[in-house]
Formats: structure tokens, sequence, C-alpha cells
């Protein structure tokens, strides 16, 4: 894919100098890490503003009086003003620090599927969900009495919208929950005709962000959708957390979904009123200099710009769609290059995505082999597990090249 | 290719692709399937008693999944051919682990033992005895 002149050129090997993990050998061999989708590395910007953190500003928030406690609700509210920016939220009260992906759409399948889903209603997925996005709102669906759907892919791997006028008229369709980017393929879904259908029918449309964020410029606003749930791992941030937002007029008619400190109002025997957003679902002490670490990624994310970091992916998965074809015996599974993110999906003839991971791990290469969290599409697509090997802004041409040499020695050996 | 050969030694790799005991009994004393939800690795266990109702007289396994797990699934079916059913039931896995012979990481051990936790399984429920502790989620979760 050509990149623009005006646009933003992504330099990934000067990035990669930013992340200390690749200051190692893996078995004697440079490490290609080609399993970014799973989870990202973490750059130097970012471990040291957590360090930096803990080293001068530690304390509990919202409640400390003293310096350090002020520093320390500084950075957590710093932090949630520089994620509402990047998702160009509306309002800073709507972002909501959870610990991941998953349970921000926990939160919302409980939260709101919980009072608002009954029997006659319907919720709809997609063949292409996590599990994340999948068996929460199986689970309350079956809970309340109402339907659960899932919208088939078609031959080509495309959600199948086929059947949409058929869910309208025998549901009350309440909930549309899709990815905008899917973790096994890399599809990249344009989801524009499934929210105006979702809207049309009076639902709420709820975005797993976590494959997208870290790839792609992600505005809550252009996107119109309801609830929109990212994880700080994927993104080059910490493990631990991650962030739900969800629109005010919403999120202030929910009941919470945990309860105990910090998320209340007033505490009697008789009755307890709830905080504030984004109190409200943030009881416990949050993820303090998770936080701060998700900021500091943003930050990074922000300066090598989302945009350029989409045109390197696309660069890379064109260049390695191209060279892993050269395979003998390999079924590469997806859409084309330019309407995938940085993941490729694949199985090397009939030998195990086990073996084949452990085999490339010797020479320096980590993939991920498995379901991969959708066990729906692995059935769809027949096979028990994929190999994949994804792409971030730190990934060179020549982790490529190091793959496809270690996919002809797995092949030498179980010829 | 030293290295490689220290991971896969030449008889696992002649048993997943040669597995002995491959197949499936129809009219099996004691069967259980299981499966490993890390990677989604299947494995069927069908057992035939002898005419004590105790002797192990025959064992096949279907499945599919890594190397390592229908490998060791293949030597498990001839290293407990002829034992008795208590026996197996409480088999040390570290039998099988020197049979298998090769250094095994945390996520590979589950694969190794996918063949035999499932064959531990089928002979209690033939059995009647309760699953010992581990077995029991296992079985609720595992088994479909």
């Amino acid at each position: 894919m050509a990149v623009s002149t005006d646009r933003k050129q992504l330099d990934a090997r000067a990035l990669r100098a930013d992340f200390p993990i690749f200051e190692q050998l893996i078995h004697g061999k440079p490490l290609a890490y080609l399993d970014s989708a799973n989870s990202s590395q973490k750059p130097r910007q970012v471990i040291d503003a957590m360090s930096a953190f803990y080293e001068t500003s530690y304390a509990n928030v919202h409640r400390a009086v003293h310096v350090l406690g002020e520093r320390a609700t500084a950075g957590l509210e710093g932090a949630r003003e520089k994620v509402r920016t990047f998702l160009n939220a509306p309002e800073t009260r709507e972002v909501i620090f959870v610990r991941n992906a998953t349970e921000a759409l926990n939160l919302v399948a409980y939260s709101w599927g919980g009072n608002n889903l009954g029997p006659g209603d319907a919720v709809v997925v997609t063949e292409l969900e996590h599990h994340s996005n999948f068996v929460p709102w199986q689970y309350i669906a079956h809970r309340q009495g109402a339907e659960f759907l899932m919208l088939p892919l078609d031959d080509n791997g495309e959600v199948d919208l086929s059947g949409l006028d058929a869910i309208a008229r025998d549901h009350t369709v309440k909930v549309v929950a899709t990815n905008l980017v899917s973790n096994a393929l890399g599809t990249i879904h344009d989801v524009g005709p499934l929210t105006r259908w979702a809207h049309g029918q009076g639902a709420i449309f709820v975005c797993d962000a976590a494959q997208a964020a870290p790839h792609m410029h992600v505005d809550v606003q252009a996107l119109d959708c309801d609830f929109l749930a990212i994880s700080g791992h994927k993104m080059c941030g910490p493990s631990g957390i991650g962030a739900l937002w969800g629109r005010a007029e919403l999120l202030q008619k929910m009941e919470p979904f945990l309860l105990g400190g910090h998320m209340i109002n007033s505490v009697r025997y008789e009755k307890t009123t709830w905080g504030e957003l984004p109190h409200k679902f943030e009881a416990g002490t949050s993820p303090i200099a998770e936080a701060v670490g998700l900021g500091a990624a943003v930050d990074y994310l922000e300066a090598a710009g989302p945009d350029a970091i989409e045109a390197h992916e696309h660069e890379l998965v064109a260049y390695a769609l191209e060279r892993m074809a050269e395979v003998p015996g390999i079924t590469l599974y997806g859409p084309p290059a330019e309407r995938r993110a940085g993941v490729v999906s694949f199985n090397l003839e009939d030998i195990h995505p086990h073996d084949v991971a452990q085999i490339l791990d010797r020479q320096g290469v980590a993939i991920r082999a498995g379901h991969h969290c959708c066990q729906p599409l692995m059935h769809k697509l027949g096979v028990a597990a994929t190999n994949r090997a994804s792409f971030y802004l730190y990934t060179l041409r020549e982790e490529i090249d190091q793959l496809v040499e270690g996919l002809h020695t797995v092949r030498k050996v179980f010829a | 290719m030293n290295e490689f050969e220290q991971m896969y030694r030449e008889v696992i790799l002649d048993h997943y692709k040669n597995p002995r005991g491959h197949g499936v009994l129809e009219h099996a004393d004691a069967e259980a399937e299981g499966q490993n939800p890390l990677c989604g690795d299947e494995v069927s266990i069908y057992v035939a008693f002898g005419d004590d109702g105790e002797t192990i007289d025959e064992v096949k396994f279907s499945g599919r999944g890594c190397a390592i797990s229908q490998a060791a699934t293949s030597m498990l079916t001839e290293m407990v051919q002829g034992r008795t059913a208590t026996e197996v039931a409480t088999l040390d896995k570290d039998e099988l682990l020197e049979e298998i012979g090769i250094p095994l990481t945390p996520v590979r051990l589950k694969c190794a033992m996918l063949g035999l936790t499932t064959l531990k399984v089928a002979l209690h429920k033939a059995k009647g005895t309760p699953l010992p502790q581990g077995l029991a989620g296992f079985d609720e979760l595992e088994l479909t």
C-alpha cells in the first residue's frame, strides 16, 4: 500500500530501539516477536513512566490529602484524559478504567444487559468474535431469557448481513456487539452498516476495539457506537488495565457492576447510593501505576501516529502474504492485505500449530498457536487451531524472513 | 537438526505418524472424551476389559492434536495393554513421561497428559469410582 508523502512515515527500526525486550537473544537467535496481537511489547517510555511514578508519586488516589495522594490522583486522571483524547470521546467521565477489554465487555453485559434484556429480546454478535465479546453476551442473554444470535461468515470470511431483516422481523434487537478488527484473521470491519441497522432497531452498538486501537485511529464519535472496549496490554501499555468508553446518558442509567469502596456516594445501613461517573464503575483501588503506563502508551502511539502504524502494518502484511505463499503446503486464512491489520493466520500441511510454534520458537520466532479464543471461527474454518503471526509498529521485514525460513525447517522436521 | 531431534525424538515422530491403537471400539466397556482447552486438542479413548472385567484387553483412541498429544496417547495404549484398570486408573504420570523422554514445557506437559487423563476418567467412570482431585474439574469442564 502506498503511503502518501504528506503523511507521517513510520521508522520501525528507530521505534524498535525503544523496546528493551529486543536487546536479547532467544535460543541464541535474534528475537522475531510475531505475537503482538496476543500482547504487545512495551517501550522504555512506558516502563520508565511507571517506574518514575512508583519512585516519586505513588499513593492511593482520590482520598489522600497529602501531596503524594494529589500526585497519584493527577496521574490517574491525567491518563483518563489522554484516553479520552485518543478515542475522541466527548467527555472524560465516560472513560472507565477496568482490567482489560474482557472486563469492559462483561461490565456492559451485566450492568446494561442484566437490566434491559428479557424474553423476546435478542443480542446479536458475529461468528468472528473473540470469546470476550461472545461468551458474556451468550451468558447474559440466556440468563435473562433473551435470544442469542450469531451473524455467520460467508464463504469469503465476511460477516453475512443478509439475515438482518429476518432477525428484525422476529425479535426485538437490544444489543449488537462486534469487533472492529478480528484478532484471529486481522479483518478490518466496516461496521457502518451494522451500526446503522442496530440503531434503526433501537439497539445499542457495542464495539470490541481491543485489536483495533493498537493499529489504527479509533474514534467513538465517528463510529457512532454506544460502548467501546480497549486493552492496554495490546497497545504498548501494561497488562492489568483497559478502558470502557460508554455514552454518559447510558452509563448514568446503569446499575454498577462491582460494588464496594470508592464507587459510592453515601452508605447507610438501610441504603447505599452510587457515586458519579466514572467512579460508580471503579470500585476498589484502581490500577494506578498501570493507568499512568497506559497514558504513556497513548502518548507513544500518538507520537508514532495511528495512521502511520496502520500503513506500516499493511506493508508488512502484504510482504508476509507474498513471502509465506512461497512455502509449500501452507494455507493462509483471512482477507486481502488492504483489508487487514497486521495479522496472518495459517496452517502448514497437517502439522499441528503447537508443533509449528515450538520449532519456530527454537529459531527465535515467537508466534501464537491455538484457537485464539475464537472457537466458533475455528469450527467454521474446520480446524482445531491455526498458527498466527502478528505484526506491530516495531516489526521489521527481516523478522518475516526469519519466520519463512523457520517454516521451511518445520517442514523438514515433519517430512 | 540436533536441537530439533531433542524436541521431537524419532520415536515420537514415529508414534505421531503411525499411531498405535488408533480407532474406535464400538462396544467399549469404558470410554471418555478429553479436550485441551488451550489448543483445542481432542482425544477419545475406548477400553475393552477381559473376561475378568478388570484387565485392559484393548485400548483405542481417536482424535486430533499436536505431535506430543497424539504420540503420547499412542505410547500410552501400548503401555497399559494387559494391566488392570485399578492400576492404570492411578498410574503415575512419570511412567508416561519417561517413555516420552523429552523435556516438556508446562504448556506441552498438558498436551502430553491429555491421553492419560482421559483414560483415567474413562476407567473411573466405568468402575464407578470417584474421580481423584484434579480430575474432577476435568470431567466437568473439559469433557463434552
